[in-house]
């Protein structure tokens, strides 16, 4: 049977994207098994809070080299919020920390200049800009461009390629990555699972690249 | 920046109750059916607070999250009762995204501290319940607002920032449940001493309320109850009203 693997490893919306992929009626798994991941079509790891926390949790599993062997195979893997944050190559977040090095690039904090009023976290619904609405097997297919998504996090991601930028979205006039895309390797800052029916588009344009790579 | 418009369900025995200045409360409905009512008509955010939880030590709103979060795709806030990191934890596995602490915060301020390392500022809201007492001045409340502390509003406010929780929600007994319109002077007091969001709850009655408290300096969402569960207002009548004010919103 086909079905995606959601890693299960203590951090993070887990029963919100369970809900999602419910609500598709697409098979998934939690998991933090080896071979259950391997086997798995598609593969979406989730996250929030800190870093090194998320990445400290990965390695007591012996996640990290699992998702780096899944991601290898070719098949596709969905990084949401720190999820995404994860597959880049490290971190500023409370010291430098390495992370699954999926992505080139890295994670800092939001630079906003202190005469703006600005605040942090960046919580808020704001707008994706893209120009894959009508890329057929595009993460963002039939989403319009400017969507309002929502977001929360204090740390971004500099992916040092331009290419592997799939959205840009700003915050108090500073503009940011908010998805990126690398070949099989999938990932957004906001959330999908919580971002109404648009986000679930979002995760269901997903499905249809786990499907579509099976095929 | 866009503003944030989330319904707020107070919760007794399994049902939505509704009172005035936190007290005599009446039930109005089904926690679940409104929550999805809401989702459906646009609503930003959800938060859920068990009205009783801090009274009789325990809290309880698992089941509904868990169901709520089957057909509700935008952040939960679970508040009411949560006292330790296992409670946290069994709100984010019933399918919460944030938790709101108050009682537990004022009694261990390092609470906050604990639990915004282990899960992130994004996930810890801290709730303040002010009531006035002087000219710019107020006094935390806890145990939802029935239990003064003595303990300063504004440096409660800096102190939470400083633990760590990643937003503010300020709840004023003193306009909680009159429709009369928040309470500006408290909102504006407070957005002044932090940087993180600020959620004002208490208050709103009409329109012109909501567009006023988003004119005031700092205030990022607007935490609706008596106006959405009685009906007072539509979310996308609210929304459409609010881009006309050039309030920005999710629409």
């Amino acid at each position: 049977m086909s079905y995606i693997a959601i890693i299960d490893y203590g951090l993070g919306n887990i029963q919100s994207i369970s809900n999602a992929l419910n609500s598709f009626n697409s098979p998934y798994i939690l998991s933090k098994d080896r071979d259950e991941i391997l086997n798995a079509d598609g593969l979406i790891l989730p996250g929030v809070g800190a870093f090194g926390e998320a990445m400290r949790l990965l390695q007591v599993h012996n996640l990290d080299s699992i998702i780096k062997e899944f991601a290898a195979s070719g098949k596709p893997l969905l990084g949401i919020c720190l999820g995404m944050q994860l597959l880049l190559e490290k971190s500023e977040e409370f010291g430098l920390t390495s992370g699954l090095a999926l992505i080139e690039g890295k994670v800092i904090k939001f630079p906003l200049q202190s005469s703006i009023s600005l605040k942090l976290p960046h919580i808020a619904w704001s707008q994706i800009h893209h120009s894959q609405s009508t890329q057929e097997n595009s993460l963002f297919f039939d989403i319009s461009n400017a969507t309002d998504m929502y977001f929360v996090h204090n740390y971004i991601v500099v992916p040092k390629d331009k290419e592997n930028i799939l959205s840009l979205s700003s915050y108090g006039g500073f503009e940011f990555c908010s998805a990126v895309h690398k070949k099989n390797i999938y990932g957004c800052q906001f959330h999908p699972e919580k971002s109404a029916k648009d986000g679930l588009k979002i995760l269901k344009n997903f499905i249809n690249i786990v499907k579509a790579y099976r095929c | 920046m866009k503003k944030r418009i989330i319904a707020r369900l107070d919760i007794k025995n399994e049902y939505v109750i509704k009172g005035i200045h936190l007290e005599g409360l009446r039930k109005v409905g089904n926690p679940n059916e409104l929550a999805k009512k809401y989702y459906e008509e646009g609503i930003d955010e959800i938060i859920f607070m068990d009205a009783v939880a801090a009274y009789y030590d325990r809290n309880s709103l698992s089941e509904i999250i868990k169901k709520a979060s089957k057909d509700i795709f935008v952040p939960i806030t679970v508040g009411g009762g949560i006292r330790n990191i296992a409670d946290i934890q069994t709100a984010l596995n019933a399918g919460a995204d944030k938790v709101a602490i108050n009682t537990q915060a004022i009694q261990n301020p390092e609470f906050i501290a604990d639990a915004a390392k282990i899960f992130g500022s994004q996930c810890i809201v801290s709730s303040i319940v002010a009531k006035k007492t002087s000219s710019n001045s107020w006094e935390a409340y806890v145990e939802n607002g029935r239990e003064p502390t003595g303990v300063d509003v504004i440096e409660w406010a800096k102190k939470v920032q400083a633990l760590g929780a990643g937003e503010i929600m300020l709840t004023s007994i003193d306009k909680e449940g009159t429709k009369k319109g928040f309470d500006l002077e408290l909102n504006e007091a407070v957005s002044s001493v932090i940087s993180i969001p600020l959620i004002a709850s208490g208050g709103a009655g009409k329109l012109e309320d909501i567009t006023t408290l988003f004119h005031t300096q700092g205030v990022d969402a607007s935490a609706l109850a008596s106006t959405l569960h009685y009906n007072l207002l539509q979310i996308d009548t609210l929304k459409t009203y609010l881009t006309s004010q050039e309030i920005e919103v999710r629409v």
